[in-house]
Formats: structure tokens, C-alpha cells, sequence
């Protein structure tokens, strides 16, 4: 079975949010990179991007497909992960560690408790 | 996205309310939703799924304004994917496996097992099965099923010894390509067309409306079998370590030989196994050493399992069509409906050698001959990306570099190349940028990446036969 965190939140599109304060870290969760396989390419969205929830902000491609990732929080980009760029693998090794993907200052933090919890998440994911 | 699109058309009245079935395609793509359906304003009324068929069920109600013109009858035509699949008999073998499953030219086929790059490498190192159960047979048999075959491919039919498999081509009067395929000489009047999964109907119709049209129609059977067979690619190093033991007995025809490691490439033999008889032929479309075998349907999945009990302890993995496609573009073998179609010629795809003009007339030879003597427009080429960047994909578009750069060509078959590291493909480019080291560009999503022209194959396995 996946891993799915419960100290996370989750968006139905398989992104996963760490919210610290109103810093957020976003990432692409385990049944996500189980799902892709293989990432050999990881496109991340420039930084001080002014990201809306729901845009389609990073591609992460694998040898067969290229998938969007979709913000799923609004906000200004502060940091992305370069280790990813350089070793796209970290994705399927480490998706909620050193495979993450950009920290965001979130400009609605009240959109975070719209997001699915580790239970809802999980619910969603065993049903596919 | 790793799937080939098939749609089907249907004429809808203007608010109806229509129940769509669908095969899901879950088990792959992580977003559901975007491989459904091509239709626009189409209004979701409810939702259902059976997770057990794999089956989705939308009610849509059809909007006032859709894609296309109003047809004189007041409806409106509506254009879907077509995911109503066939199936192999391998299908439950896969599921067990716990393949993830896509659409491939009408087919429901594994892509991956665990992973494209650990299948791949399990290839390129050790051994790999593959269902090929998809692709067509078509027997072709009679005291003038030589002559025919000869007025109807492109390679000289008469070089082919009873007991030898020929790659060829099937043309149209305007040397484009109707398919690329295998014919099998099993008998001195008996031969076997191994043809491509998605061209099954078309080939049979085409060879159908040409032997209409053949003096000696009379003497010549036309079968397709396809429905009747089944087939699995054993590709890889190993596999002359434990394929012998698949039927350990000699060959009952084709080449006589004691065992089938002895078949030399492109020769083939039949072979007993569970009382039924198979056809296995030292061929492959990865350009490592193997074999496939070709064999009726209700035996096919004993000679799975067999294969993968006996290649286990040699590294054999069970490999979908991902790998598949990785391992063949790396060695440039073409995919036909990506790097072949109805408006190539095998000359502009560099099949030149496949093409024999020192035969009688053949279906498209005025073309052909033509193209090989005064040359060709465009040419299908092989490059490698320069530097490290996302893969090629088919339908990306290729330009020439430097300041007057233009766009010159499509990527026709392009993908992180598993053995290389690297984004590999081929397209079409016009003569002047065909040469090995010519500088091109590859757009990918909007900007353009550095890529060169390289020779075939772009990967060379260290074949030891």
C-alpha cells in the first residue's frame, strides 16, 4: 500500500502540502510516483511565481508519460528543489523527503483546510 | 500519453441524455479524467464505477452548442475515445501479474509490470517475455502463394527458404506503407504473415482486394488467423540458456533442427508443446538475441508460464509495451502508425534494403524505383538530445538550429532511451539535415532543447550470435 503521511494534507490530483506556519511545501505523493514509475525529468515553476491554486505549475515526466502538477495552494514561490532537477529519481525514492518540489508563502492559508486529509486521501486512492 | 487514441463517431440529438461505458484506464494514468473523452460541452449528469470490470459509467447530457457543424438531420456528431478493447488470451496472466494496463491499436495490453527501465534493462542483460498475442497472423497458402505474395511485398519472396522468416513490406500503388511485417515460409506453399496489431483489418481487406485482382486467384488461400493465435517475444542474452527446455524435442517442420537454440536468425521451426504444435522463430524487435513464438490461442499462456518458470533463475521479467518501445527505438526499429503510414515510403523511412527492384512488378515499385534512384525529400532520422533535458515525444516538433532556424520535421518516435540515459527519437527531416552530426532542435512544450542527428541504431546491443 502507499504511504500517505498524516501529518499532511493532500489534493485530489495526488499533490501533497506541509504547512508550517504560512510557509507550505508541496510534493507529489507516493501513490503518485508509484503510479508514474520511472521519473526521468522534473520541470519545477520559476521562483517569486505568484501561483493560483489549481494551475498547472510543474510537468514531472516519466519514460512513458508527462504528467502536470497542479499548485494546490495559492501563493508566491520561494523555493524550489534543485536536487530534484539534478536526480529526478529522489521523486520515487523519497516523494515526502528530498523529492520535493517547491515551498510556496501562501497567500490564502484558508485554502489548506479545503485540502483532503491523510484518511480522505486515503480513501480516494484505494478506490482506483 | 502512452496510448494511441481510437475514436468512433456517433450522432447525438441536441439534450439528449446518454449513458457512456468506458473502460477505465485507472490502473495507469493517475489523473482519470483526462483520458476519457474528446467531446466538448458535454454536461456530467451522474457517475458510476465498477472497479471490478474496470468499467465507468458516465451519463452526459448533450449541451446546446458541441464540435461540429449541425448535420441536416438537426443532431450533432460527437467524437469519443474508443476504449471498448479487445483483450488477449494472456489477459488474466497480466492482471495476476499485476500489470498496469493501457489501450494499444485497439488492445488492452500491459505497458509496465514493475517499471519500463527495470524491464527494459532486464533485456538488454539478462531476458524478457512480452505478450505479442495482439499482432495478426494471416496464413497465405496454394500452389501460387509465392507469386502473389512476390506481386504484393516488397522484399523478394523467392530468397525465402522453407523454414525462414523475411522482414517486408506491404505498399500501396504510391509506395506509401500499408504495413511492415514478418512472412514466414513454413511450408513450400504455405507461408505465415505476422502482422501489426492496429493493421489486422486493413491488411487482410488490402490482400484480399489484390488477390481479387490476381490472374491466379484460384490457386492461392487467404486466412486470418489472428483470432486463432497467440504469441510471446522471449528477447535477451539469457535466453539461449533456457529456451531449449521450452519443448526439448527436435523440430517437426520448418528447420529441421534438434533443438531451437541451433535456429540461426530469422530461421524458424515448429515445435510440439502440450500436444499442440508452435511456431518459433529467432526474431525480435529489440535487437537483442530471442525468439518468438507464435501459437494457438488455448495454449499460449502454458508456454507464458512455462517460459517465465524456466528464464526466473536467469533474470527473465515478464515486459510490457513500454519496454518494448523503449528497447525498439533505441536499435531505430520503425513502429508502424508512428514512423511508417499510408504517405511513407520504406525508401524515405531508410528500408531501402527491404525493397527489392530486381524482381517483377510489385505493388508500388514505379514509386519506389523512382525514390531509390533519384532520391528523396525527406528522411527518417535518428538523434539523441545533447544535453539533458525532458524526453521527446512523438508530434514534437523538430527545427534546424542556428539563426535562421525553421521547422523542419516532427519527432515521429521519441523517449528516454533506458540503456543511454538520455531523451532518443526519430523523424522525418528533410535531405539537408538527414546527415549523422547535423545540429537540430526539439521543441518541448513551447521551448527547444539541442539535439544531433546520429546513425542507426542510436543504441548497439553486444550481440554474442
Amino acid at each position: 500500500m502507499s504511504n500517505v503521511p498524516a501529518d499532511l494534507k493532500y489534493a485530489k490530483s495526488h499533490e501533497w502540502v506541509r504547512v508550517a506556519g504560512d510557509l507550505a511545501t508541496v510534493g507529489i505523493t507516493d501513490h503518485a510516483q508509484h503510479e508514474l514509475t520511472d521519473v526521468v525529468f522534473v520541470e519545477l515553476p520559476e521562483l517569486h511565481k505568484k501561483l493560483k491554486a489549481g494551475d498547472a505549475c510543474a510537468v514531472v515526466e516519466s519514460v512513458k508519460t508527462a504528467s502536470d502538477i497542479y499548485s494546490p495552494v495559492s501563493g508566491e514561490v520561494t523555493e524550489v528543489n534543485k536536487a530534484v532537477v539534478d536526480n529526478p529519481a529522489l521523486v520515487n525514492t523519497a516523494p515526502y523527503e528530498a523529492g520535493w518540489f517547491y515551498k510556496i508563502k501562501l497567500s490564502n492559508p484558508s485554502e489548506v483546510s479545503s485540502l483532503l486529509g491523510p484518511e480522505q486521501y486515503k480513501a480516494q486512492i484505494s478506490g482506483s | 500519453m502512452g496510448f494511441e487514441e481510437q475514436s468512433f463517431v456517433e450522432t447525438f440529438k441536441k439534450s439528449e441524455v446518454v449513458r457512456i461505458e468506458f473502460l477505465t484506464l485507472k490502473t495507469l494514468n493517475y489523473r482519470s479524467d483526462f483520458c476519457i473523452m474528446s467531446a466538448h460541452r458535454l454536461t456530467l449528469e451522474s457517475e458510476s464505477e465498477n472497479p471490478k470490470l474496470n468499467v465507468l459509467a458516465r451519463t452526459v447530457s448533450i449541451a446546446g452548442d458541441l464540435c461540429g457543424p449541425l448535420d441536416p438531420r438537426g443532431s450533432k456528431r460527437l467524437v469519443f475515445r474508443h476504449l471498448k478493447m479487445k483483450r488477449t488470451p494472456l489477459y488474466s496472466a497480466h492482471q495476476k501479474l499485476g500489470a498496469k494496463l493501457i489501450e494499444f491499436g485497439g488492445w488492452e495490453m500491459p505497458v509496465q509490470y514493475t517499471s519500463i527501465t527495470d524491464e527494459h534493462l532486464a533485456v538488454r542483460k539478462a531476458a524478457g517475455i512480452f505478450d505479442i498475442s495482439h499482432m495478426g497472423e494471416v496464413s497465405v497458402s496454394g500452389p501460387r502463394a509465392e507469386a502473389f505474395l512476390n506481386r504484393t511485398l516488397t522484399n523478394d519472396l523467392r530468397k525465402l527458404e522453407v523454414g525462414a522468416a523475411q522482414y517486408t513490406l506491404m505498399c500501396n500503388e504510391r509506395g506509401g506503407v500499408i504495413d511492415d511485417l514478418y512472412a514466414y515460409r513454413n511450408g513450400a506453399s504455405d507461408y505465415l504473415l505476422i502482422v501489426n496489431a492496429s493493421r489486422i483489418e486493413s491488411d487482410f481487406c488490402w490482400l484480399q482486394s489484390r488477390l481479387a485482382m490476381f490472374e491466379h486467384r484460384d490457386d492461392v488461400v487467404l486466412r486470418n488467423i489472428s483470432d486463432a493465435m497467440g504469441a510471446v517475444a522471449v528477447q535477451g542474452p539469457r535466453v539461449v540458456d533456457f529456451i531449449d527446455n521450452v519443448s526439448p524435442q527436435p523440430a517437426k517442420g520448418g528447420t529441421l533442427v534438434a533443438r531451437p537454440t541451433q535456429l540461426k536468425k530469422n530461421q524458424i521451426a515448429k515445435i510440439q508443446f502440450a500436444g499442440a504444435e508452435l511456431w518459433i522463430a529467432r526474431t525480435g524487435y529489440t535487437g537483442e538475441d530471442g525468439f518468438e513464438i507464435v501459437a494457438p490461442a488455448q495454449v499460449i499462456e502454458a508456454v507464458w508460464n512455462k517460459v517465465l518458470d524456466l528464464g526466473k533463475p536467469f533474470g527473465l521479467k515478464p515486459c510490457g509495451l513500454g519496454a518494448r518501445d523503449t528497447l525498439r527505438t533505441e536499435v531505430c526499429y520503425p513502429l508502424y502508425g508512428n514512423d511508417l503510414d499510408e504517405n511513407t515510403t520504406p525508401i524515405e523511412a531508410g528500408l531501402s534494403f527491404f525493397v527489392a527492384l530486381n524482381k517483377d512488378d510489385f505493388v508500388g515499385r514505379a514509386v519506389l524505383a523512382d525514390q531509390k534512384a533519384n532520391g528523396v525529400t525527406k528522411k527518417l532520422v535518428a538523434f539523441k538530445m545533447s544535453e539533458k533535458s525532458a524526453p521527446p515525444r512523438p508530434h514534437y516538433p523538430i527545427w534546424s538550429a542556428g539563426p535562421k532556424a525553421a521547422r523542419i520535421g516532427e519527432v515521429t518516435s521519441g523517449t528516454q532511451g533506458p540503456s543511454l540515459g538520455i531523451g532518443i527519437g526519430l523523424g522525418y527531416v528533410p535531405l539537408e539535415f538527414a546527415k549523422p552530426q547535423t545540429v537540430i532542435e526539439i521543441e518541448i512544450r513551447g521551448k527547444r532543447a539541442p539535439a544531433v542527428v546520429v546513425p542507426k541504431p542510436i543504441y548497439s546491443p553486444q550481440l554474442i550470435v
